[in-house]
């Protein structure tokens, strides 16, 4: 049923650490590996060999360049997947039913056997957290590791969310965000964690740790420095004269006008 | 927006024909018999041929059926009962014009109100996205009903009433056009507030997730058609409605000529109307594209 509910249970989601991740990609690549081979239909590629490929993807790493009015550009790397929205705009546009919110723990689901791949969630989407998969016609998103993080088939350590177990840098974090004692709401407590689009109205669940201010780099760093500038600007010496010499000589110059 | 052929083409005919659709359930013009059979043959192909075509971009169009269930929320939903309401109850006002010389004014009449509601529901499941500023705002359903009537009043033969409602359409057009080119800036959203990053400094996209494109990008960042948007609007205006307005007041003799010029009106518009569909989409900018640094 495409109505919200008015609550869930709990608000499962990812925290972000946009300060820690380094843009590797390997939580995109083990989502795909996990989610391929398990709920709902594979995430295909279309001429993955070929000159144009491209492929259904459930989280993206984009990488932006911040410029401060003042000092040095900074890079953040940027993974982007569904943010489990409170008012998920995605499930109420849903025409058939497909698209639901879970009561219980707040994950936003496709129901594939009733989705008709009209598209209508993803444009409602703010995040580009869904693409419609080119072979069999219908809607894929995130699902949280829905199948992995209560699969008592697995070892303890890996019921999360395959890129939260994937992650080297410990950039990821999952768990409950309606619990303000949970680690997860404790983190995003203290490093003031945010909303993606707050405008649009959509009360996203996962949260964004925002990057640490950068060290100040001083201009002069090296105490030593200054003994060690260069004293003249133009080549001097033997090697001025090696240079003016070979200038001289028919065909093309060594540098400077021609 | 990805101007998709199959959805312009559903939005410019099913607009057309629950418009013609409208008039003859409200007895504009009051045919029966065979004339009555042209009109609704004309009504319902325009209509259910629309239909047909948005089921084109359906990745299971098999399972269509069940885009009848979530009405409570869903305006796509809502537009598909309507869309099935409307042409069962013209339907049955069709069989009483044709084959029983009868006008049962009050099946026409909820008739004609389906109809109308159609395109309304239509216009609604654009309406609704916050995730596109053109799109999500009160005049999108002006425009999508101000073109039916003025297009279905075309349709239906109604000289008198047609010039004006064309007027009208075609001021709402100029209306939509000068406010969507504000929206995308006046919604508020940037680069800024997508990423979070805007209070730190200027942000620029700096590395897309992957080299090759996907379903975003060619779903939603269309900027390749759009700089010939201006030449266009034009073409769309002129042939929308300046040219039927000049035809159908444009004094003749005989009612050859006459017709001739209802049927040149008709297929301008028609034309007209596509060609502004298609800039409706390809103009259409999803915010989803400031992740690429595009829009
Ligand atoms: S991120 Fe997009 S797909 Fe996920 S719940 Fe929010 S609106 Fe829906
Ligand atoms: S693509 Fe599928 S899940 Fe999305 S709105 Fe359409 S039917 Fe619902
Ligand atoms: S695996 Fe971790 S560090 Fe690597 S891109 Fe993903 S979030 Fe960033």
């Amino acid at each position: 049923m495409t109505t919200l509910p008015s609550a869930t249970e709990k608000k499962l989601g990812l925290v972000i650490d946009l300060d820690t991740c380094v843009g590797c990609h390997a939580c995109v690549i083990s989502c795909k590996g996990w989610n391929t081979e398990n709920y709902g239909a594979p995430l295909s590629d279309q001429d993955a060999y070929g000159a144009d490929p491209s492929g259904t993807f459930l989280n993206r790493v984009h990488s932006f360049e911040v410029q401060p009015p003042e000092g040095h550009a900074q890079l953040v790397h940027f993974p982007k997947s569904c943010l489990h929205c409170e008012d998920a705009p995605c499930v109420t546009v849903c025409p058939t039913g497909a698209s639901y919110k879970r009561v219980e723990d707040g994950i936003v689901l496709v129901n594939e056997d009733n989705c008709i791949g009209c598209g209508l969630c993803a444009w409602s989407c703010p995040y580009g957290a869904r693409e419609l998969d080119l072979a069999e016609g219908v809607m894929k998103k995130c699902t949280l590791c829905v199948d992995r993080i209560y699969n008592e088939n697995l070892p303890e350590v890996d019921r999360v969310p395959s890129c939260v177990r994937t992650c080297p840098a410990g950039a990821r974090h999952f768990g409950d965000l309606g619990d303000p004692d949970s680690d997860v709401s404790k983190l995003v407590a203290e490093r003031e964690g945010m909303d993606l689009m707050p405008e649009m109205g959509t009360k996203p669940v996962n949260k964004y740790l925002p990057p640490r201010p950068k060290d100040q780099i001083e201009d002069q760093i090296d105490i030593l420095a200054p003994l060690l500038a260069p004293v003249t600007e133009g080549p001097g010496g033997f090697m001025g004269w090696l240079d003016k010499a070979l200038d001289k000589l028919p065909g093309q110059s060594s540098g400077g006008t021609a | 927006m990805h101007p998709a052929p199959s959805v312009i083409v559903f939005t410019t005919l099913s607009g057309l024909g629950f418009g013609l659709l409208a008039y003859l359930g409200l007895g504009y013009p009051p045919v029966t018999g065979w004339v009555a059979f042209v009109f609704y043959l004309i009504g319902f192909g325009l209509a259910v041929g629309g239909l047909l075509a948005s089921t084109f971009h359906l990745g299971r169009p098999e399972r269509a059926w069940r885009a009848l269930t979530q009405w409570k929320t869903s305006w796509l939903s809502r537009e598909g009962l309507c869309a099935v309401a409307a042409l069962l109850v013209m339907g049955l006002y069709a069989i009483g014009a044709i084959f029983l010389d009868q006008h049962w004014t009050l099946l026409g009449l909820l008739g004609a109100v389906l109809s109308i509601a159609t395109v309304f529901t239509t216009s609604m499941i654009y309406t609704q996205l916050k995730t596109i500023p053109r799109w999500n705002m009160p005049l999108t359903p002006v425009l999508f009903l101000s073109f039916s009537l003025a297009g279905g009043a075309l349709l239906a033969g109604q000289e008198r009433l047609a010039p004006w409602l064309l007027l009208v359409a075609g001021a709402v057009q100029l209306a939509y056009w000068a406010k969507g080119d504000q929206a995308f800036a006046s919604s508020g959203t940037s680069m800024a507030t997508a990423t979070g990053l805007g209070d730190r400094g200027a942000v620029r996209a700096f590395e897309p997730p992957h080299t090759g494109s996907n379903y975003l990008l060619r779903e939603f960042v269309h900027v390749v058609g759009r700089k010939h948007a201006l030449k266009l609007r034009v073409f769309a205006f002129g042939l929308g409605f300046v040219l039927p307005v000049l035809c159908l007041w444009l004094p003749t003799e005989s009612s050859l000529a006459k017709h001739l010029m209802a049927a040149v009106a008709v297929l301008a518009h028609l034309a007209g109307v596509v060609v502004s569909r298609w800039l409706f989409f390809a103009q259409a900018e999803h915010v989803v594209g400031l992740y690429y640094g595009k829009r």
